[in-house]
């Protein structure tokens, strides 16, 4: 993945320090007083931020893939998504439970951290910046249908909406409803359908014709 | 105090100065034990430089959408769920 994917629309302005946004000057001035005071060496900023931007939903994507041809895994993935995640060589990250959430005809879940980004991005790579922004923390909890309306995906009446708030240690996972007709597929192609923002619960895998398209 | 899976919680109203990780939006609202995930270090204090001991019992805990937001819109089956640290629960 690029260190350079991400989802706001907004030009982009040559990297200066001339403009520098704020957020951007604090993290540096921290960062030079951490170094300057031997908290930490800059080297362990870099290895830190490479290790974050070498992530990918990919990893995620091989999870749900795996269960959705495989019944038996996909129930320890439900029991134990980090014991799961290690069972494929997957690096579930410094978090001591993930959870995984299993959409179904009946029940759609969805991910949230209200309080600031929690998020599983050993799995899944950076948040994209929608899911840091204060208007998807807020009406997300408050307005879900509402959030998913505007990502696109209108929920049956009947189906129950299951909102997680991220708030304190655990990350959640969720995994999508296998798309029907799809019975051909390998995993490795499954796994391809699987995007980023049907793991955090707010669209659906891609659709097969998308997908081939690709 | 330790709270079963299934038991009603209320979550503190209490007022909290410095970090604290248990969202507005819940305090004073009722709901579910859905799951216990273990004990972990206090964010409340681990936020001032201390480590966070003694560790302190997490809950998975969920609320009906219409108990938390009076005026909700969706679906009244509709769930919230948060992880709330033990000494934020109240038994009910």
């Amino acid at each position: 993945m690029s260190d350079h994917e991400h989802d706001h629309d907004h030009p982009h302005a040559p990297i200066t320090n001339g403009d520098e946004p704020t957020a951007a000057a604090r993290a540096r001035a921290l960062e030079e007083l951490l170094v300057e005071k031997g908290v930490i060496a800059r080297e362990d900023v870099r290895r830190e931020v490479d290790l974050l931007v070498s992530r990918s939903p990919a990893d995620g994507a091989k999870l749900v893939a795996r269960a959705w041809v495989d019944q038996d895994f996909k129930e320890r993935l439900l029991a134990d998504a980090r014991s799961a995640a290690l069972e494929l060589g997957l690096d579930p990250g410094p978090s001591p439970v993930v959870v995984a959430l299993e959409n179904t005809d009946d029940v759609h879940n969805m991910v949230v951290c209200t309080l600031c980004s929690c998020y599983p991005r050993a799995l899944l790579g950076p948040p994209p910046d929608w899911y840091k922004s204060l208007p998807y923390r807020s009406r997300a909890v408050s307005d879900p249908r509402g959030v998913l309306d505007e990502f696109g995906l209108e929920l049956e009446e009947d189906v129950e909406l299951r909102v997680f708030d991220s708030t304190a240690d655990i990350r959640y996972l969720v995994i999508p409803r296998r798309p029907a007709g799809m019975e051909s597929l390998g995993e490795d192609e499954l796994a391809a359908l699987v995007t980023r923002d049907s793991m955090i619960g707010v669209a659906e895998p891609v659709a097969p014709a998308t997908a081939g398209a690709r | 105090m330790s709270f079963a899976t299934g038991q009603r919680v209320r979550v503190s109203a209490r007022a909290h100065r410095g970090h604290h990780r248990t969202p507005g939006y819940l305090k004073g609202r009722s709901g579910t034990i859905e799951r216990r995930h273990g004990a972990f270090t206090n964010p409340e204090k681990r936020a001032y430089g201390s480590d966070g001991l003694p560790e302190q019992e997490l809950y998975l805990v969920g609320f009906e959408q219409g108990d938390v937001w009076p005026g909700y819109s969706g679906k009244r089956d509709d769930r919230i769920y948060a992880d709330v640290f033990e000494h934020w629960l109240e038994a009910e």
